[in-house]
Formats: C-alpha cells, sequence, structure tokens
C-alpha cells in the first residue's frame, strides 16, 4: 500500500496518495471541485483554470499540483467562486453556444457548471466568432463553434500505438481541434462513442445519433454537476499512521 | 395603492416565452388582480398608454424596428427583464451571425428552393417601409440597459411567476436549480 498522507481542503480533513494531484484526492475524499479539462485516468493539463485552488495564499492548479503534507487548501471561498464564474461566463462568450439548438444540451459539463453557478447572463459581450463545422470524417462532426480547447480528446483518444486522433492546429486565439483523416476513416463505433463523451461540450458529436434523451431524463436536468461524488476514504483516523 | 403595470414585447422571437408565460395556467387570474397589463401581445395594445413599471422583452435585436422597439421599452419602462436565450444571447437567430448578411438575402430570396417560384424578378424586399436588417443579431443588454435576466428557452413558467412575484411583493427571487436552464 502507498504512503498516505494527510491534508485538509476547506478545513475538512482529508487523506491522499503520496503524489496524487489534489483534484484527484478531493474527489476521492467526497469533496468536488469544479473543472472541465480535467478527467480520470488522463494526464492532466490544466488550461480551463476551474479548479484553481488557493494554497498559502497562492492560486494553484489542483489538477496539477501534488498534495503535500498537512497542505491547507481553500477551495469554496467567494474569491474563487467568483473567479470560476467568471472563466464559465468568458467560455459562453467566446464561443458560440446555442444550448437550445445543442445535442449534448442536458448533458454538457460547461452548461452544467452554468447552472451549478447559476449564470443568467455573462458579464463580457459576445463574440460571435466565425468557426467551421468539419463533418468530412465517417463517424464524427466536429463543431468548433461549441469547443473550449480543454484537449481532453487529443488526450485521452489514441489509438494502440499511443497515437492521438485529434490535435490542435493554428495558434494562440485561432487554434483549432481537427481530426487525423486517416485514423478517422478506421475510427470504430466504441471509440467514436468514447471520443464524445470524453468531449465536455457538443464539440465532437457522433453521426447518425442526434438528439436521443429526452428533456428530463439527461445527465444534469434534475441533478447539479459534482452532486454524486461519494468518498471513498473509509475511515479517515485509521489509515494514516502518526 | 396603484398596481404596478407590466408590459411585454416579443422582437426576434418565436413567441415561445410569451406561451411559457401563459403556462403559469389559472395563477394568470392571481397575476391580473396585482399587476396590469399594457403594451402587450397578450392584451394587444400595441403602444404605450402610461409609464410602465415592468417591461419584459422577448427576442433578441436583428432589425432596426427590434431596436426602435427596445428604446421605446426602455423609455416607458423602470425596470427592464430579457426574458429567454433570445433576448439574453440573440437565440438561434444568432446563428446567422457567422455568415454575411448578402449570403442570408440571397438564400432567402433568390437561391433557395422556396425562393425559385413566386420571385421570378429576383428582387430582395427593399420597399422602405419596411426595417433594415441589422449586420448581425444582437442580445438585448448590447443594445440598452436590461436589468435582470430570465434564462430558458423558454424559461420555465414557474422561473416567469417567482420572478413577477418577487418584483411585485420586493421579496427576494429564489432561484431552485430546476428552474435555471438555457434550454
Amino acid at each position: 500500500m502507498s504512503e498516505k498522507i494527510k491534508f485538509t481542503i476547506d478545513g475538512k480533513e482529508c487523506i491522499a496518495k503520496k503524489g496524487q494531484y489534489i483534484l484527484e484526492a478531493a474527489l476521492e475524499n467526497g469533496i468536488y471541485i469544479p473543472f472541465l479539462c480535467n478527467m480520470k485516468g488522463v494526464k492532466p493539463a490544466g488550461s480551463c483554470r476551474l479548479c484553481n485552488v488557493k494554497i498559502n495564499g497562492r492560486n494553484m492548479t489542483a489538477c496539477t499540483t501534488p498534495v503535500a503534507a498537512g497542505m491547507e487548501v481553500e477551495s469554496e471561498i467567494p474569491e474563487l467562486q467568483e473567479l470560476r464564474l467568471s472563466i464559465i461566463e468568458m467560455l459562453f462568450v467566446e464561443g458560440n453556444h446555442f444550448c437550445p439548438s445543442c445535442e449534448k444540451s442536458g448533458n454538457c459539463e460547461l452548461q452544467a457548471l452554468a447552472y451549478k453557478f447559476q449564470m443568467l447572463v455573462p458579464r463580457f459581450p459576445y463574440e460571435f466568432p466565425i468557426k467551421e463545422v468539419d463533418a468530412s470524417s465517417p463517424k464524427l462532426y466536429i463543431d468548433r463553434n461549441r469547443c473550449i480547447k480543454c484537449k481532453r480528446c487529443i488526450r485521452n483518444i489514441k489509438d494502440e500505438n499511443g497515437k492521438s486522433y485529434f490535435a490542435f492546429y493554428k495558434r494562440a486565439h485561432d487554434v483549432e481541434i481537427c481530426l487525423d483523416k486517416e485514423l478517422a476513416a478506421t475510427m470504430s463505433d466504441e471509440l467514436a462513442q468514447k471520443a464524445m463523451d470524453t468531449c465536455p461540450v457538443g464539440a465532437i458529436l457522433r453521426k447518425e445519433k442526434g438528439f436521443d434523451q429526452p428533456i428530463g431524463t439527461r445527465k444534469f436536468d434534475k441533478q447539479a454537476i459534482g452532486t454524486d461524488i461519494i468518498s471513498v476514504v473509509e475511515n479517515i483516523n485509521m489509515e494514516v499512521k502518526e | 395603492m396603484s398596481k404596478p403595470v407590466v408590459a411585454t414585447t416579443s422582437l426576434s422571437g418565436c413567441f415561445g416565452c410569451h406561451m411559457s408565460l401563459l403556462d403559469i395556467d389559472e395563477r394568470i387570474l392571481d397575476l391580473i388582480d396585482v399587476v396590469e397589463f399594457n403594451k402587450s401581445p397578450i392584451d394587444d395594445i400595441k403602444e404605450f398608454t402610461k409609464q410602465c413599471d415592468i417591461g419584459i422583452i422577448e427576442g433578441g435585436c436583428c432589425n432596426s424596428e427590434n431596436v426602435h422597439v427596445l428604446k421605446d421599452f426602455r423609455k416607458n419602462c423602470k425596470i427592464l427583464i430579457s426574458l429567454g436565450e433570445c433576448a439574453i444571447m440573440g437565440g438561434l437567430p444568432a446563428l446567422r451571425n457567422g455568415i454575411p448578411i448578402k449570403e442570408c438575402l440571397d438564400e432567402a430570396y433568390l437561391n433557395g428552393p422556396t425562393a425559385q417560384i413566386g420571385n421570378e424578378e429576383q428582387i430582395l424586399p427593399n420597399d422602405e417601409e419596411l426595417p433594415m436588417i441589422l449586420d448581425k443579431v444582437y442580445p438585448c443588454h448590447e443594445v440598452v440597459k436590461i436589468d435582470y435576466y430570465l434564462p430558458g428557452c423558454p424559461p420555465r413558467a414557474d422561473l416567469i411567476w417567482d420572478a413577477l412575484v418577487a418584483l411585485v411583493t420586493g421579496n427576494e427571487l429564489k432561484l431552485p436549480y430546476e428552474v435555471v436552464k438555457f434550454d
């Protein structure tokens, strides 16, 4: 059994394996820290900045910062919640997020976070950028209007040799995701579904699927994101030998 | 004390938000007990006849007439509410924002499958009585100051009801998770 260390999040005592990232450890301790770019089992990127927490007065991304023994992490404080809401609002204005016409609506993590933070309107002006939809591959649509550049697809959808199906092209503000045409031609239905599920928004969609879940039965219709997290740490006092 | 006066309008919307307002069902009887409607499609009053307390705006601004009506509402209402996704962010009409206006008009009046018959002279509507189409669809708060926002497509009837009750009674509006939705 690997070495266990103790730390606190908002004053609540938590246990982590040595070297574990704060976000991963928080989830295991039943504490939700909002995030978009992170995914279980995928190398963290720290790109969305939603999981910003305060450690010793400094903002750090919980997904890329390992836990240290005795660390005091602040997460649900007004300053950080406000920062998170402003990031969500920024993501809404810098893309074209037409929720009423999106196939992923109700299952979208960005939308779910806006619901959680009760975003009624973004404080920033809408950018309405011009983006292309790429429907050239046989199994998937790529709708760049909705992409939030979290890189989840690039990190999670790979072939048996570890080659990514997806990649970024162009730079900075113009950066877009694209799909390897040769690899996409042989993509299985299972992998196409995995790619769609990997995308936190509606940027990667399976063809011939559309709106297949009625309103009211979708993931975030009744339950807020992060409310289904259950602690897997069984007995906090027994596990660490002081 | 006289009743608060409510005005409503649909700009570049589909009247779905107004339908949702009617979805408060029998509570509409309670509503007309406590508020008076002025300019609104509900009572078919076309022009403001007095200063209003609450103006409810459905739809964004896609043409000059929308902008005119919206500014008229701002002038005549103490409080303006953006009701629904279109008023808040342009909504589905704003899907045209990435397409040049010429292309939109050509598709609608010259090249589209339904435009071939009936427009043999190949003209784009240009009568000076017609409102001018804007370069893109604008959210209401980018044209005038908006005080409150009620999202949804359409906003849930309970959200509209709760918001109106909160405004009329002066109590704080509670937002349960189920009522704040974007679709």
